[in-house]
């Protein structure tokens, strides 16, 4: 039987009723402080938008400045209008972020950050209008890989399909809905290492330790063409062109390999096109930039940027003290998506999917009215720099802090922010627009391999050596659920374009879905 | 000894001897002859210092032959940089530690049921209370009554541990034979680490040298892996494990045990 407590004491009983009696105190906002002034600045520029303004301090709500904010720009429809985050910055450094339910006079005044009596000076970053749940549960843990998986990516159609390419030899396309297998691609003779969607969801290529690059139909699962031969080392990273560049009809597809060139591929004719040569060292990562530049890092300490018309050398951005691991482009997102956006509406013609793709790649690249594309390079000196290139071959920002090597960076879908995870256990985010250093995400007990950002950038999910997957809320910079699950280390992550799922995959042989 | 570079100062002043070249040939060509006239004939202390030096050189010897070996082997066509499939960005990086293998081969080995109680060392030799404590006799009532234990063997007690009174002190644990870490061994792997002993869980004697912490061959030992940042399927950080000793560490000054799975 359990054990009876005591009845309460008549002290015990009075205390209680005297806390009940008292009546909880309503956080108000005091309707005698007058107004305030308040001055807004694109934080993506640096500009004022409009002069100060004079707000009524009891009216001083987040939701108030957004509805201000949007009629100052102009957007007065309903439709038009644009959720927007704001932060107050004072003198150097990176300011925080007012959260979304909460007003000026409890955010700043309260605290004593800033006064009536001065102009507060607010910058804002237009935020996603969608939103994405964080991810919370798993939905399926699907085994049929008989190796440690290596690389995931999900389709950028939908959420519904992704590939994954494992160290049996294969890659396999999952039907993420029902968590079954659709397709195993069969052909490599060697663990595949980077596996990656054209843009249009019309064609997988698969990179392997065989030396090959590989092109399969996602719907039947064939291979498209035989092997495409030429490297003499394995292959490490692939990258399509972006859309909106494409030669109509024509495809291309980067491989960069080992042996220290980058070969571009005609994915149609399934012929080598170019070969970018020049790199002493392996080339650990090519990305295909959307102004018509080729960005590749090697183990030679430098990153190259490549004409991708002609394949002749541009720049070669020199900084770094050790290798280059990794590195991410400002447009990464907008490239690897193209014309698929959160509504799902696909444009009909071909025309409509060019125009659609070329609107919004500038919509994300535009900066101060320029097409702004940047880079981000994660090396072994522990460093991270922030470069501009068709600026200069100078880096904007070097990015320190972590104490290990840096493993793998990424730019938010909305370009505002940086996350870099190393082998020093931490994730670390910056702001994207000067490199300040923001949060560092504690909370892995193990090196983090890679993460990824929600489509709306205010989710990221990490994926650790220590078996577990962490979604970390970018604003607060504080852990918003842990995943566990993975019986061993987590070497893929990615997040689906549309936000419904988190896949991931890794040395257990599992893949694992996780939705909200 | 030389007490200066002397020999390396008269050489840069006046030079090599004439014949030095052909001395130093000639030496060498004796060497085989030189060594093994000392293993016949030296005896005494001389023997043993000859032989242990001997013995060294030869391990050495062996060791770089084994490694000509290993590298003349022919390999046919290109080869993995490592056995089970890694990530792109793992695959040039050495400094892979093997703590994680150890986790994942432990969670292998948990499958099997059967294993689950076995340990390394099922029976060990039995001390006796004579062998284990030393009845001591300093003082006049305790010489009288004889209630005061010394005990003989190595044990562990914790890192808050305060002795007793003298008056209330019923067994002494010496500090000369105090131990705070272990050297643990994963036997599947051979990784070998050494660990911060957490407690003495089962020593196979006796309760009381289970409570009294004695370090002895076979007692179950739990140990501090957190800085091996293993993980459980949880995702919680594994703090204690538990090993076995293997040896018996009033003979070796070192605590070697065996990790249980």
């Amino acid at each position: 039987m359990a054990t009876q407590y005591p009845p309460p004491s008549k002290r015990q009983k009075t205390a209680a009723a005297a806390l009940a009696s008292k009546q909880q105190e309503i956080d108000q906002i005091p309707t005698d402080l007058g107004n305030v002034r308040i001055q807004f600045i694109d934080r993506a520029t640096n500009a004022p938008t409009g002069p100060p303004v004079s707000v009524p301090v009891a009216q001083s709500t987040v939701k108030n400045l957004e509805l201000l904010l949007n009629s100052l720009q102009g957007h007065d429809e309903a439709h038009d209008r644009i959720p927007f985050r704001f932060f107050h910055e004072r003198g150097e450094g990176d300011g925080d972020a007012l959260a979304d339910g909460t007003d000026v006079y409890h955010a700043l005044l309260k605290e004593g950050k800033a006064g009536t009596e001065e102009t507060i000076t607010l910058h804002y970053a237009p935020q996603a209008v969608f939103r994405v749940k964080a991810v919370s549960r798993c939905s399926a843990a699907i085994s049929g890989h008989g190796e440690p998986i290596l690389c995931v990516q999900f389709s950028p159609t939908s959420s519904s399909r992704m590939a994954s390419g494992s160290g049996d030899n294969t890659a396999r396309i999952w039907d993420c809905d029902t968590g079954t297998p659709l397709q195993t691609l069969k052909g490599h003779t060697s663990w595949v290492l980077a596996v990656s969607w054209s843009p249009d969801a019309s064609m997988i290529a698969t990179g392997s330790m065989d030396n090959t690059v590989r092109l399969w139909d996602p719907v039947t699962g064939k291979a498209l063409g035989s092997p495409l031969k030429g490297h003499s080392k394995w292959i490490t990273s692939l990258s399509w062109e972006p859309y909106h560049i494409q030669e109509k009809g024509r495809p291309r597809v980067a491989s960069s390999s080992k042996d220290a060139t980058v070969r571009i591929w005609d994915a149609v004719n399934r012929r080598a096109d170019i070969s970018l040569s020049g790199h002493k060292g392996s080339v650990t990562c090519v990305k295909w930039g959307g102004v018509g530049f080729i960005y590749t890092a090697s183990y030679d300490k430098t990153v190259k940027v490549w004409n991708a018309s002609n394949g002749t050398l541009a720049h070669t951005l020199a900084s770094h003290a050790h290798r280059v691991n990794h590195l991410a482009l400002s447009t990464d997102f907008v490239l690897r998506t193209a014309y698929h956006d959160h509504t799902g509406m696909v444009p009909d013609t071909d025309e409509g999917k060019l125009s659609k793709a070329k609107e919004r790649f500038r919509k994300t690249a535009m900066i101060n009215k320029k097409v702004v594309e940047r880079l981000v390079t994660a090396s072994d000196d522990f460093t991270i720099y922030l470069w501009e290139p068709s600026n200069s071959t100078k880096p904007v920002a070097r990015l320190i802090g972590h104490q290990k090597q840096v493993n793998h960076v990424t730019f938010s879908p909305d370009g505002l922010y940086i996350a870099s995870t190393g082998f020093d256990n931490h994730v670390k985010l910056w702001n994207a627009r000067d490199g300040n250093f923001i949060y560092t995400l504690r909370g892995h007990v193990g090196p983090v391999y890679q993460c990824c950002f929600s489509a709306d950038s205010r989710l990221l999910v990490t994926a650790s050596k220590d078996t577990t997957l962490k979604a970390w809320d970018v604003r607060t910079g504080k852990l918003s659920v842990d995943l566990p699950g993975h019986a061993d280390e987590v070497y893929a992550v990615d997040w689906s374009p549309d936000g419904e799922r988190v896949s991931s995959a890794g040395k257990d042989k599992q893949v694992r879905i996780w939705r909200y | 000894m030389p007490q200066n570079e002397y020999m390396e100062r008269w050489q840069k002043l006046h030079g090599k001897r004439l014949d030095f070249d052909e001395r130093l040939r000639k030496r060498r060509a004796r060497e085989g002859h030189k060594q093994s006239q000392d293993a016949q004939k030296l005896t005494g202390l001389r023997a043993k210092l000859f032989q242990e030096k001997r013995r060294k050189e030869k391990i050495q010897m062996k060791k770089a032959i084994r490694a000509h070996e290993e590298r003349n082997v022919k390999s046919s066509g290109p080869t993995e940089p490592s056995s089970t499939p890694l990530p792109q960005y793992l695959l040039d990086r050495s400094d892979q530690n093997n703590a994680k293998a150890l986790s994942s081969a432990i969670k292998n080995k948990r499958n099997e049921k059967a294993a689950k109680f076995s340990v390394p060392l099922p029976k060990v030799r039995g001390i006796s209370e004579e062998e284990m404590f030393k009845v001591v006799k300093t003082g006049k009532k305790i010489q009288k009554k004889g209630w005061k234990r010394l005990i003989t063997k190595p044990t562990f007690v914790g890192p808050d541990f305060t002795r007793r009174p003298v008056k209330y002190e019923r067994f002494i644990r010496p500090m000369g034979l105090r131990y705070k870490k272990a050297n643990i061994t994963h036997k599947e792997l051979g990784v070998t680490v050494q660990l911060p002993i957490l407690s003495v869980k089962k020593n196979p004697q006796s309760p009381l040298s289970t409570q009294l912490g004695v370090l002895s061959k076979g007692a179950i030992i739990e140990v501090n892996v957190s800085e091996l940042g293993l993980t459980t399927a949880g995702g919680k950080v594994v703090w204690g494990r538990w090993a076995q000793i293997t040896n018996n560490p009033e003979n070796d000054g070192c605590v070697n045990a065996l990790l249980l799975v």
